[in-house]
Order: C-alpha cells, then sequence, then structure tokens
C-alpha cells in the first residue's frame, strides 16, 4: 500500500513523506529484533549445561543421570526412562499452520487494498475468494488460533512428562523463549479479531488499509521470529 | 485459483513510477507471487524436517550450516516478500535491517563468550 503520508485523512504531511504509524511499527520490529535475539541468546547458551532431564534431542535415565543420543538406556527402569522431548513431527505442523497464515494475512491485505477495485482478483469463484477482507482475517486469526492450540497442547505434554519451567535450564529458557512468542502470537491473533470486528461492523477499505499494514507487519514478524525458533531449538541438536 | 495479476491503469502505473522514482511507493506483489512464496517457504520448511530424520546427515558437518541457510532463506523470504521490505521505501529497510545485524552480532558475540562457539588455530 501506498506509505506517503501526504495530506492523508487524519494523519497531517510529515517530513519524510511517510506516515509515522508505519514508521513506529518498524521500530518497535527492530526492538523486538533485540527482544528475541536477548531470549535466543540465553536458550542457546544454556543448551547442553541441564544437570537433570528431560532434554531436548535426548534420552535420560532418572536413577543413573545417564543420556543417550542414539536410544533407549538399557538396564533402566521403564518408570526412570524419558524420551527426547521434543516433538518434531507436532511442531512441524504448527509452523505450517503459522507460515499459511502468513500467506492468508497478505491475501487480506489485498483484499483490503484492492477494496474499491470489483472484480481486480479476476472473475468467478475464486476471484470472489480473494476479494473477501473478512474471510483473510477470519482465517489469519484461526490459524494464529490454530498455532496456540498447538503450543497449548505441547507445553501441557511437557509438564506431563516432567518438564517444567523450575525443572532444569532448558525448561527454564525453553518455556521463556516459546512462551514470550506465544504471547506475541496471543496479541497479534487479538488485534487481528480486532479488525475483523471493525470490517464486519462498517467495512474495511483502501482508507483503512494502513491498519491493516502495521498489523500485517507485526504479524509476519512473528512468523520470522518462529522460522528461527524453529531452527535453533527444535531442529538443530 | 489461478488469478491474472491486478490489472494497472496507466494512471496507476504513472504515479507508481513517479512515486518509485522519490523511494516512497512501490506496488505490491500479486496473488500469484504471494502464492509461490507459500509453496516455497512449505517446501523448505519439509527439507528441514525431513533432513532432521537422516541419522547420517546429521552426524555431518554439514547438518548446522544447511539448516541454518534454509532457515535463513525463509527468514529473507518473507521479510521482502510478505513484509514488503523489497518494494517499501528504504527507510523501512534502515529501521529492520539496523537493529537486526545488531542483534545477530550480540549473539554471535555471546556464542564466542559462553564458548560455543570457537575459532581454532594451529
Amino acid at each position: 500500500m501506498s506509505t506517503s503520508a501526504v495530506a492523508h485523512a487524519g494523519h497531517p504531511p510529515t517530513t519524510t513523506g511517510l506516515d509515522h504509524r508505519k514508521i513506529a511499527i518498524w521500530a518497535f520490529i527492530g526492538s523486538e529484533c533485540m527482544l528475541f535475539a536477548s531470549l535466543i541468546s540465553t536458550y542457546l547458551i544454556y543448551k547442553g549445561r541441564s544437570r537433570v532431564g528431560p532434554f531436548p534431542h535426548e534420552w535420560w535415565c532418572q536413577t543413573t543421570n545417564a543420556t543417550s543420543a542414539t536410544g533407549p538406556i538399557a538396564g533402566c527402569p521403564a518408570g526412570a526412562l524419558f524420551k527426547p522431548i521434543l516433538n518434531i513431527p507436532v511442531t512441524s505442523q504448527s509452523t505450517f499452520v503459522l507460515l499459511m497464515s502468513s500467506l492468508a494475512m497478505v491475501l487480506a491485505l489485498a483484499a483490503v487494498e484492492n477494496k474499491d477495485k470489483p472484480g481486480w482478483a479476476g472473475p468467478g469463484f475464486g476471484g470472489r475468494l480473494l476479494e473477501s477482507s473478512k474471510l483473510w482475517l477470519l482465517s489469519t486469526a484461526l490459524l494464529g488460533a490454530g498455532f496456540l492450540c498447538y503450543q497449548a497442547y505441547e507445553f501441557t505434554s511437557f509438564v506431563h512428562e516432567g518438564l517444567t519451567i523450575k525443572t532444569n535450564l532448558f525448561g527454564s529458557s525453553f518455556f521463556t523463549l516459546t512462551g514470550f512468542h506465544g504471547a506475541h502470537v496471543t496479541a497479534g491473533v487479538l488485534w487481528l479479531l480486532t479488525l475483523l470486528a471493525i470490517d464486519v461492523k462498517r467495512g474495511l477499505g483502501p482508507r483503512d488499509a494502513l491498519l491493516v499494514d502495521i498489523s500485517a507487519l507485526y504479524w509476519h514478524f512473528v512468523d520470522v521470529v518462529w522460522i528461527a525458533i524453529f531452527t535453533l531449538v527444535y531442529l538443530i541438536r | 485459483m489461478a488469478h491474472e495479476p491486478v490489472q494497472q491503469t496507466s494512471e496507476s502505473i504513472a504515479s507508481a513510477e513517479a512515486h518509485a522514482a522519490e523511494g516512497i511507493v512501490h506496488e505490491h506483489p500479486s496473488w500469484g507471487t504471494y502464492k509461490w512464496v507459500a509453496l516455497i517457504l512449505t517446501v523448505i520448511t519439509i527439507v528441514e524436517v525431513w533432513v532432521y530424520y537422516i541419522p547420517a546427515f546429521v552426524a555431518s558437518r554439514l547438518f548446522v550450516p544447511a539448516l541454518l541457510t534454509m532457515s535463513a532463506v525463509k527468514f529473507v523470504i518473507v521479510v521482502l516478500f510478505y513484509m514488503h521490505l523489497k518494494y517499501d521505501h528504504k527507510l523501512f529497510r534502515a529501521l529492520f535491517t539496523g537493529p537486526l545485524l545488531i542483534a545477530m552480532t550480540t549473539i554471535i558475540a555471546l556464542m564466542f563468550l559462553f564458548a560455543k562457539l570457537v575459532i581454532r588455530t594451529g
């Protein structure tokens, strides 16, 4: 969308020619980079330094405190044997859900930007689908909520398997990092639902595109942070 | 749901060109671009997870660099195309890449400080 704020309704002309709200969201995203860098650094520094399990990628025997990266530890009593705690298939699904939410978000923005150009997306049912900002805002919010459900499932299963924020260094840094990210996703979902409510009430159009653009930038940032977390926390052993 | 990109009028193209010359406004990608970006992101994610389950590759020296590269590619694609940084004003690029570089430098410096990264000499 247009980022120039020349005589924009409700916003005075600016010295840069850019809307202050958009500059502000980029500055905010820049500061968020620092926040997540500190959380990721903490996780990486503590990685491999936990004295007791459960561990992210290794089997752990509670009675002997032995670990194994290849498989169950021979001779360890069944109740004392802990499997690697990270569930890669489930997290892969949640990652896919979040990536698709970003696609839905750009489509929501495109629908709002082009609201005054009926037929911009082409003819037929597919075109009408692409032109529905409500559909894409709702889809983004639902996919974000779906990601949060995956995270709730993951956290709950970790606690049931014996890993809490107090168990070890891995638990502390993992729950802090992913919890902060989840809080950001929650804020994003609430933001999207607010936009959806406005869209339902009075309709969002090109004049509101900046509002949707700003929320989209935040949402995509949450997505790129997860791209980094997924690789650094879940995949790299 | 294959659709042609948005039809641009000569007026809008002229306006976009004028603004582009000022470094202010750029047109956003079409549905076709977004679709391909989503497909590329999905394929990279599938490859990332696939290599995670290949023990020989996990044990090799290529595992971590390969994953970091794939993650970086995904990161850059989302920032350029979904966040429109490729098309937006250079001030926004500076506001994002500046802190991002500081953040990445901080992570790398801390990794050296806590001996997670080591430069071997001799």
